[in-house]
């Protein structure tokens, strides 16, 4: 590997980590678009302020790029306050019409600005080694490792002093409140980091992948834990893993090293929601599948203990009488069998002990309304296992 | 009942939506150690009222004191449980975090919460029958477990007011009694407790005072003086006295 490519996977990795941040905030506030918004409507800051500096990574450039992003989402909360459009359609009336600014200006001032749209809105971190700090002939590295690298120090420190009201404005905004905290400051601190890192990543991936790098890896994770800090970790864990992956990825294909980021984060979202125990689709469809059996099997234990005659419980007729399909009948009595629940004599279908009980339990539990006593129960009898 | 300066101290309180009163001109006088209802109908703002008190609602005139004191000043002596469905159960969190989020408002911005804030918090768990649940994500608890995990949110703030927005709604009947257990022990406990209540009947039975309310202030008092049929019949419209006496 050449230190230009070590560099260039550096500063992916550090973008991906300062994004995700922000970004598992962003998205238990549901608030996933505002970054869309924030990373469009920060070009005409950014062009006044490269007007004024003529260097894309000076500290001023920065700010008044940032500040343009905080005035967005001003803009959109204003909008949405007067109650006559809801905050989808503001936040799609705001951001075009300040990157459309944006565009403008670098149009009227195309020849003397280093700057065009399609860096804006795709960056080229591949180019990011070739811009290099260099003092007294002394080379400190690409400028914009610095950049990102101030911008992840600076969130971080700002996460772990304000971990606890972060959290409890996220959660409860009402509570923070009552308990003395502000939660429109923290509101818009939030705003400020997502912003800064936004411009700070914005060079690396452009305004249409910074989305991806904040939502994509604090969506995965949120479908992965139930632990707000573990969320944070798999977080950052993924976008790393989309940084680096990407990069390869890229490298293979000969493509967009930031589209190919993208993919790769896109594809570990994927994976999560198929896969993810408890809250993928599989996982999901697994378990309505068995409390449906569970339904069945419940009901018919209920119709063989209300009826003592034979002719109910025989089990060729069984299909008609609680008008069910052959399969399903036959897979429900041997869901029952293999439990010990029943026994069949002579065609006929009788209650075990442990049958009748099960279903004595199970009714008195259903009446009672207690459905975690009954997740207890159906433990104790080991339905599935037996 | 102490001769002190009431709990809560409601003057001439008018809040608005868009320019339409929800609650006009309200004086309430709040004593110490009541267990408080807040009837009326839907509309009536009474959960607005629980807000303005909090400042979470701003009001556009009157003011609020607590314990004599602008409320800002005596914030921590007042907790608030809120509606159930004001938060999203699906936040990455378990039970007992979320009983120690009662515990920030004491420690301040930035200062973390340690070993006695989570001992005071598997107290609050254990006092609503709670404690065998504290590392069970919320989205896993059933409607009244929940209720019961802002019960011990705010009883961990240790404060004197606890201001709670319906705490009946959707709890089964084994929660209800529980709550109500514990509303009474905090009344022996000498706290205030003002509930905004729905269900007309278990008033008598739950409370000791009661403000009934529809927009204005209709009455307050003890339940044994002022919850009858005449109260009813102007807080609910005519004839409610039926409605409640057949149901």
């Amino acid at each position: 590997m050449s230190s230009a490519q070590i560099e260039i996977q550096l500063i992916a990795t550090l973008v991906a980590v300062a994004c995700a941040i922000p970004g598992t905030f962003l998205v238990l506030r549901k608030m996933a678009m505002i970054s869309d918004a924030i990373s469009h409507s920060i070009l005409p800051g950014l062009v006044v302020g490269f007007f004024l500096t003529q260097d894309l990574n000076s500290p001023l450039l920065i700010l008044l790029a940032a500040a343009s992003g905080l005035i967005t989402v001003i803009l959109v909360e204003f909008i949405q306050k007067t109650g006559l459009v809801k905050e989808d359609t503001a936040i799609g009336l705001v951001f075009p019409v300040l990157f459309s600014i944006g565009v403008i200006l670098i149009a009227k001032n195309a020849n003397d600005v280093h700057l065009d749209i399609d860096a804006v809105l795709l960056g080229e971190i591949a180019f990011a080694p070739f811009d290099r700090i260099l003092i007294d002939g002394m080379d400190y590295g690409p400028k914009s490792l610095w950049v990102i690298g101030s911008i992840l120090l600076l969130t971080i420190i700002l996460l772990l002093l304000y971990f606890k009201e972060l959290k409890l404005s996220t959660f409860d905004e009402q509570l923070a409140t009552t308990l003395g905290f502000s939660p429109v400051i923290i509101h818009y601190g939030l705003m400020s980091v997502a912003s800064v890192t936004t411009v700070g990543a914005f060079d690396a991936v452009g305004a249409v992948l910074v989305v991806a790098l904040m939502i994509a890896p604090a969506a995965t994770a949120y479908l992965l834990t139930t632990d707000l800090k573990k969320m944070l970790v798999l977080a950052v864990l993924f976008g790393c893993a989309g940084a680096i992956g990407g990069y390869w990825l890229a490298h293979y294909l000969d493509a967009s090293i930031a589209g190919s980021i993208t993919t790769v984060l896109g594809a570990f979202f994927l994976l999560a929601y198929l896969f993810a125990p408890g809250r993928g689709m599989l996982s999901v469809s697994y378990k309505q599948k068995r409390q449906e059996k569970e339904v069945h099997l419940l009901t018919f234990l209920l119709h063989l203990q209300n009826h003592e005659e034979t002719s109910e419980r025989h089990i060729k007729h069984l299909n008609e009488h609680i008008n069910w399909h052959r399969v399903k009948a036959r897979s429900v009595v041997n869901l029952a069998l293999k439990n010990n629940m029943i026994v069949i004599e002579d065609g006929v279908i009788s209650l075990t002990p442990k049958g009748s009980e099960f279903t004595r339990q199970a009714i008195e539990f259903i009446m009672s309304g207690k459905s975690s006593a009954i997740e207890e129960m159906k433990k104790k009898f080991f339905l599935f296992r037996g | 009942m102490s001769n002190q300066k009431p709990a809560i101290a409601i003057n001439d309180l008018t809040v608005a939506y868009d320019y339409k009163p929800v609650l006009w001109d309200i004086d309430l006088e709040i004593p110490e150690g009541v267990l408080m209802a807040i009837v009326g109908p839907n509309g009536a703002g009474k959960s607005t009222l629980i807000k303005s008190i909090l400042q979470i609602v701003k009001p556009i005139a009157g003011s609020i004191e607590v314990f004599g004191k602008p409320y800002k000043r005596n914030q921590r002596m007042v907790a608030y449980v809120p509606q159930k469905g004001s938060v999203d159960w699906d936040f990455p969190t378990n039970a007992l975090d979320v009983v120690m989020m009662g515990t920030y408002g004491k420690l301040g911005w930035i200062k973390r919460p340690g070993q006695k804030q989570k001992k005071a918090a598997l107290e609050a768990l254990e006092k609503v029958g709670m404690l065998e649940f504290k590392e069970r994500q919320i989205s896993q608890l059933s409607g009244g477990q929940q209720q019961r995990i802002f019960l011990a949110r705010a009883l961990v703030q240790n404060a004197r007011i606890y201001l709670m927005d319906e705490p009946f709604q959707g709890v089964d009947a084994t929660t209800e009694k529980a709550i109500v257990n514990l509303l009474k022990e905090l009344r022996k406990a000498g706290k205030t407790v003002v509930v905004v209540h729905h269900d007309l009947q278990t008033v008598p039975e739950y409370f000791d005072w009661v403000t009934f309310l529809n927009v204005k202030k209709i009455a307050t008092g003890p339940v044994k003086d002022i919850f009858n049929d005449d109260n009813l019949t102007k807080t609910y419209g005519i004839n409610y006295k039926v409605a409640v006496s057949e149901s």
